[in-house]
């Protein structure tokens, strides 16, 4: 198929993502203003959500303030904000207009709604739209989207390609969200598992929609080191980075098989997916958590590299 | 003389009190729709249109760029008998267009002959010296002709346009037709209706019988848009999808030795055929515009050197000017030896001084247009236009005759049309889709436009027309 269409349908992927990846940080940032701090108000961690997204110096020079209002605002409505809610179904929706032919009618009807109604959400009154509104419209349709393509479309490479898309940006999506936990507590490993942090690591689960599904697995204590686990190690965990590895590696294999060429994609995402398979939450809690997600969003981000210059741009002979 | 604005309109339904046959099989379904169904039917026909998502952008008008473009359930037909005879003038007129491209880009008979001034060729903006001592495959430069007809009395049809590039529009050809399919089966079991989907393929077929010497096997054809902020790029990638080639941009393809490539995720892919729908200036930077950043640097020397064939040549232009229009009767006794079945509207170059004379005299029974204008803007419409209108036309006129030609305000025939308090007569006009490659074909139908105000004589989609399923009886 043509770079260019490949690359189309992998852009769109990442950007529905995208747009669930804001969803969720603004129900970490929202849940955790509704719990009570150490030192008798309320907790204030718009701040640490920001840095995840990777926007707080836009932020800062647009907004200023870090309160709800405004985040909100950022996350969702901010066109001059490229990964806002709003912002990254505009460019899914133009990237799956250009390669129409290649999506199936329910996709493209699933997108194109999307794109519509996300323009009726901006243009009703702020004061009807509670953050919880935004979230849940914005989970429920990335899934429609995805759903959509999970049920219709050809499995040819393509579909490999949109995959790819979606397991590469929810690796990222998943360090990013488990990153902001270092954040809230700063640099300082003593309170890392102290008990402290717990309300915030439930809210991480909840963020998740994997609250209950933790308690199956786990069962008991909330830790830093069981969610560590079921977050990165854990293959049952859906948005796991191990998962989100494996995902990447089975379509970028698939593709190798057939177009019968094994490329550096392929070695990186193998390489990608045995290191989380070698090291355990102790390592991780050694190197750093921090230390240790920033290293997984670099590699992924390598690897999102190296299916670029492999397939995307046209460029390899 | 065509039948001018002071007589009455032919109508192609009703004639002397009774239904003319074609339209026979549509009195009872029209007469015996409710309001209230066609109201639905009207609705579920726009979800559609809006579902499949052809939609257009008006050039200058800014607006939505998703705007849909009116179409009316009420279809126009042709008898058989009447189908036969357009066809041949269609395919003759086709095929004489080709011969003078293949002439005035090597010996240039005609000119020689002096049948047509050497000016109006040689001097014509749309004459491309790239494509000069070059004979593409088959000697066809124009592969997808689309001329546009109007109608004044029952065998009385002109050619208002050739357009010999990329004529566009044959989307909602098929498009129409699939919705009335689907809408009102009744009525397609009913009447015998010859059926419009073959286009794609008979295309595909086209271009693939133009393929280079150079190609080996199976030619691969793909379509060159210029992207999807281009106002017909639905069209584009519904004719890739139904073609099942690619549809591909200027950044797709590079030239590498003697072909052009296109990237693709297993590598570079050799394309065989380019179905352009891109203007001659911007196909490559190299031999054109330098600032185009749409084309493929280096594509005119592979086209030259017999590496790919592009659909419709570089230079095919130069035939359907609206200069050279006026000799295209005489293209087809020259090259043919024929007689043209389809008639050319009298036309007057403001050029010319005498001619001019007339013009201005007569302005306000005249329509007056651009030559180098297209999509109805910039035209004038005499009997239509206000006092002040044409004077201001007349001074336009008089500072730059040579950009003007006039013709009659022609008596358009007019075709039944679905309008707010029932049924009424609008005017309309054709535009056949005419494939040449190693043979010429045409599908029965093309594109109706109507003009939906009043009166307007008007048909193009940036001027408020619409569009009708266009019906040929099957023999």
């Amino acid at each position: 198929m043509l770079s260019r269409t490949a690359e189309n349908l992998y852009w769109t992927a990442r950007y529905i993502e995208r747009a669930e990846t804001n969803a969720r940080l603004l129900e970490v940032g929202a849940r955790n203003a509704l719990l009570p701090d150490t030192s008798g108000g309320n907790r204030n961690e718009w701040e640490s959500v920001l840095l995840a997204s990777g926007t707080k110096s836009a932020f800062d020079a647009k907004y200023g303030d870090a309160v709800e209002r405004n985040v909100e605002t950022h996350l969702f409505f901010d066109r001059d904000n490229p990964s806002s809610v709003a912002s990254c179904l505009s460019a899914a929706r133009e990237n799956g207009r250009i390669v129409r032919t290649a999506l199936t009618t329910q996709v493209w009807e699933a997108l194109n709604s999307a794109f519509a109604e996300v323009g009726d959400i901006a243009r009703q009154e702020r004061s009807s739209l509670s953050t919880t509104d935004l979230i849940e419209w914005t989970l429920k349709t990335t899934a429609l989207i995805r759903g959509a393509g999970l049920a219709t479309q050809l499995r040819n490479d393509g579909y490999d390609f949109t995959n790819i898309g979606h397991f590469l940006e929810r690796a990222d999506s998943t360090a990013r969200l488990l990153d902001v936990k270092y954040f809230v507590l700063l640099p300082d490993v003593g309170f890392v598992g102290s008990g402290l942090d717990n309300y915030q690591w439930r809210t991480i689960l909840r963020a998740m929609n994997a609250s209950r599904a933790f308690n199956w697995v786990y069962g008991g204590d909330v830790t830093a080191s069981k969610i560590v686990d079921f977050l990165v190690l854990n293959r049952q965990a859906p948005r796991s980075l191990v998962s989100s590895a494996d995902g990447a590696l089975h379509h970028i294999e698939r593709l190798a098989r057939a177009y019968g060429r094994e490329t550096e994609a392929q070695t990186k995402a193998r390489a990608l997916v045995a290191r989380l398979d070698r090291i355990g939450t102790e390592e991780i809690f050694d190197i750093g958590l921090h230390q240790f997600l920033r290293s997984v969003i670099g590699e992924v981000s390598d690897l999102g590299l190296a299916v670029h210059a492999t397939y995307l741009s046209g460029e390899s002979r | 003389m065509p039948a001018t604005m002071s007589e009455t309109y032919f109508n192609e339904m009703f004639e002397g009190g009774g239904v003319r046959p074609p339209y026979q099989g549509l009195e009872a379904w029209a007469r015996d729709m409710p309001v209230d169904l066609r109201g639905m039917k009207q609705h579920e026909a726009e979800q559609l249109f809006r579902r499949i998502g052809i939609t257009f952008a008006v050039y200058g008008e800014g607006g939505s760029p998703d705007r849909l473009i009116p179409f009316d359930m009420f279809p126009r037909v042709f008898a058989a008998q009447e189908w036969a005879r357009l066809e041949r003038g269609i395919k003759q007129r086709a095929m004489a267009l080709n011969a003078f491209l293949a002439d005035v880009y090597n010996r240039g008979e005609i000119v020689r002959a002096g049948r047509i001034p050497a000016h109006l060729v040689y001097q014509n903006d749309a004459y491309e010296v790239a494509v000069c001592g070059f004979t593409p495959p088959g000697g066809v430069f124009s592969h997808i002709v689309g001329i546009d007809l109007v109608r004044t009395g029952p065998d009385q049809f002109y050619v208002l346009e050739d357009n010999c590039r990329t004529p566009s529009g044959v989307s909602y050809m098929l498009e129409n037709r699939e919705i009335m399919m689907r809408m009102f089966p009744q009525l397609f079991r009913e009447n015998r209706i010859a059926p419009v989907e073959t286009y794609p393929g008979l295309l595909k077929r086209t271009l693939g019988s133009v393929a280079p010497k150079k190609c080996e096997g199976e030619p691969r054809v793909v379509i060159l848009t210029p992207g999807h902020f281009n106002s017909a790029y639905y069209e584009h990638s519904f004719l890739a999808d139904m073609m099942g080639v690619e549809l591909v941009e200027g950044q797709d393809l590079f030239v590498e030795g003697d072909f052009v490539w296109m990237k693709t995720t297993e590598g570079p892919k050799r394309v065989d055929v380019i179905y352009r729908r891109l203007d001659d200036p911007f196909i490559d930077p190299i031999c054109f515009r330098p600032d185009s950043m749409l084309g493929i640097a280096g594509l005119m020397n592979v086209y030259r050197s017999g590496g790919v064939s592009i659909a419709s040549a570089p230079g095919a232009g130069v035939a359907d000017d609206k200069a050279i229009y006026t000799y295209v009767p005489d293209m087809v006794r020259f090259y043919l030896g024929e007689e043209p079945i389809l008639e050319n509207v009298p036309t007057w170059q403001c050029a010319k001084p005498d001619e001019c004379k007339y013009v201005l005299e007569n302005l306000a029974e005249l329509v007056v247009k651009e030559v180098h204008g297209s999509g109805g803007y910039g035209m004038l419409v005499g009997p239509r236009a206000t006092k002040g209108e044409v004077e201001l036309f007349a001074a336009k006129i008089r500072e730059a005759p040579e950009n003007y030609i006039a013709q009659p305000t022609l008596a358009l025939s007019t075709c039944p049309t679905f309008v707010e308090e029932g049924v009424a007569p609008r005017h309309v006009d054709l535009r056949p889709y005419c494939l040449v490659g190693r043979d010429v074909n045409l599908v029965p139908g093309g594109l109706t436009r109507v003009a939906l105000k009043e009166g307007s004589l008007v048909v193009n989609s940036s001027q408020g027309g619409g569009v009708k399923d266009t019906w040929v009886m099957a023999q």
